[in-house]
């Protein structure tokens, strides 16, 4: 069966299947667990403008519902990752898509602006789901009209690549953020499942992440996943990648069956670093025994 | 360093190690778990291994365990129930399947000529296991070994018909100041006869240890392993400050991976203080 999927002109992936942003590294770290060449696409990790340390420990923490992590987006910067990451890496077999991550609108554009030089850089994800307003902490992409200035700051500067949205199912109107994005120029939408949560450790009466706050991801919050891509796939006409909880062939199929065009594996790549190229290798499979004989006619096609 | 591979194995053994823990419904508090060998092509003490049970079983994060030793048969793993992820691996029976990722990170030197003082706290004392079993000189080997469990809990019956070992208890405030006396003293007797010290621990002791082979000059690597939960460097989780000796200016005074970059690193390519402030308020 043929998994290809053109997600923009000149964007094709062999499959639907992608890493979601902080969840991969810059791909090397999977090479000896699979074939990085058989995925759909890999997004990176965070890229910022300038080096940034991350969140304090503990960063990460298991709850019973799923992972909860404040990270932080630790990294050495974007000329570090133009002069050390991405050399070297497969780009011609697969496309590579880093995450921008910046606190203002001025940052993001000067990311794009380097990035899109790079021949390895397929496509640029804005990352407006991260806490990025550096004045009060709050995150400033949450409004659609800010949200709206960030991407076509990135899009401005995009040289022609593409651009991927990354929006957050904590924006008061999901759909508002999906149609402003849209018109301010992004190509493609991804949406994250994770949503805020906080843990507390009660024997040393502390909250469990240094951050205090985080992101709870895993398979509890698929579900709420769904639900956003719900909330606007018939109302973008730019494709959806979809993330939240996936871990087997049947979550990527039920995200199609939302409407995603492409689905994310996202924390589920810490619980095993082979689980993503299962997930690549299983689908034709699942879709045979299903009566899926043609993803484009499937996706979008729930009954009801 | 070796190329780590994934793969699925079968646990041969479980076996409790000391007596039940009162009240914890007949369940032991120490474990060595040995599993089918892997298919390494070669591994060092100070490595570790990511370990969950199989697919669609147990919490999402697997848990990393330094290496104990690889027999001609097995891998053998030594562990201190410490949360539920280990509480479930604990119940493990002979046959259950496992997912094992590994060797992962660096290991300690190995060096024959030149004496090597281990400082190992509780479970900490189980990459050492290994490293006796393979050091070619063995009689340049002395440990000193705290604990707040009884001696019984731990696998230490290999490694003391090897080398020399202090066995220091550590249960009340006089105890922990005799086995800090112990470390101290073998430090200095390290420094003296140009040796190098390996540690391995809870954080506290690491950096216990990180300050004191510092303040004396004794060449010192840690075994860090403390929020690693990915164990390949995905997860951005497991972090260690470096200091400006690090090797890699570009990273100097900014944080690594523990995963990756480690889990063993010499005490001076890193800082700790944050960790030594923590101990001593």
């Amino acid at each position: 069966m043929d998994m290809r999927i053109e997600l923009v002109p000149g964007l094709v992936l062999k499959n639907p299947v992608l890493s979601a942003a902080g969840t991969f590294g810059t791909g090397r770290e999977f090479q000896p667990y699979g074939d990085l060449a058989s995925l759909g696409a890999v997004v990176m990790h965070g890229v910022s403008l300038r080096p940034s340390g991350g969140a304090p420990q503990p960063r990460i923490v298991e709850t019973e519902s799923g992972i909860l992590s404040a990270v932080g987006t630790p990294n050495l910067g974007v000329r570090h990752f133009v002069e050390r990451e991405l050399p070297g890496l497969p780009w011609s077999d697969v496309p590579f898509i880093p995450s921008l991550w910046a606190t203002n609108v001025d940052d993001f554009s000067e990311l794009s602006s380097i990035l899109s030089k790079e021949e390895a850089v397929a496509a640029m994800e804005v990352n407006l789901d991260c806490p990025n307003d550096h004045r009060d902490g709050r995150k400033f992409c949450l409004n659609p009209v800010t949200a709206a200035r960030a991407v076509n700051a990135v899009k401005r500067e995009a040289s022609g690549k593409p651009v991927i949205a990354k929006i957050s199912p904590q924006a008061i109107d999901i759909a508002e953020v999906a149609r402003a994005v849209e018109a301010a120029g992004a190509d493609i939408i991804a949406c994250s499942g994770s949503v805020p949560g906080a843990a507390v450790d009660l024997a040393d009466r502390r909250f469990s992440l240094g951050s205090i706050e985080g992101r709870l991801s895993g398979p509890a919050v698929k579900p709420v996943a769904l639900w956003c891509i719900r909330q606007f796939a018939g109302i973008v006409h730019i494709p959806i990648i979809g993330m939240g909880g996936v871990r087997s062939a049947s979550d990527v199929l039920e995200f199609m069956l939302v409407g995603a065009a492409a689905v994310a594996v996202g924390s589920a790549n810490f619980s095993d670093p082979g689980l993503i190229f299962r997930n690549v290798e299983e689908p034709p499979a699942l879709c045979a025994e299903l009566g899926i004989d043609d993803l484009s006619s499937f996706r979008g096609g729930l009954v009801g | 360093m070796t190329t780590p591979i994934r793969t699925e194995l079968s646990v041969a053994d479980i076996v409790p190690f000391g007596q039940p823990l009162p009240g914890r419904d007949s369940r032991y508090g120490f474990y060595a778990l040995t599993l089918e060998k892997p298919e390494w092509k070669s591994w060092q003490p100070g490595q570790f291994i990511m370990l969950r049970p199989s697919e669609g079983r147990g919490r999402m994060l697997a848990r990393p365990f330094p290496i104990c030793r690889v027999t001609s048969q097995s891998l053998v793993l030594f562990f201190e129930v410490s949360d539920p992820g280990t509480e479930e691996l604990s119940r493990l029976k002979s046959g259950d399947g496992v997912i094992v990722w590994g060797p992962l990170g660096n290991g300690f030197v190995m060096d024959s000529e030149r004496p090597a003082l281990l400082l190992a706290y509780g479970s900490g004392i189980a990459p050492f296991a290994g490293y006796a079993d393979m050091h070619p000189a063995p009689e340049r080997l002395s440990m000193v070994f705290g604990h707040r469990a009884p001696n019984s809990c731990y696998p230490t019956d290999a490694m003391a018909s090897r080398m020399y070992m202090e066995d220091v208890l550590d249960r009340t405030e006089k105890e922990r100041e005799m086995f800090r006396r112990s470390m101290l003293s073998k430090l200095e007797e390290c420094g003296e006869a140009g040796g190098v010290c390996l540690a391995c621990g809870p954080m506290w002791f690491m950096s216990w240890v990180w300050e004191n082979a510092g303040r004396l000059g004794v060449p010192a690597q840690l075994a860090l392993s403390s929020r690693i939960s990915c164990g390949i460097g995905a997860c951005l989780g497991c972090s260690t400050l470096t200091s400006s000796h690090w090797p890699d200016e570009a990273c100097a005074g900014l944080p690594v991976q523990t995963c990756t970059s480690g889990p063993v690193f010499w005490a001076s390519e890193i800082d700790l203080s944050e960790y030594a402030a923590e101990r001593s308020s």
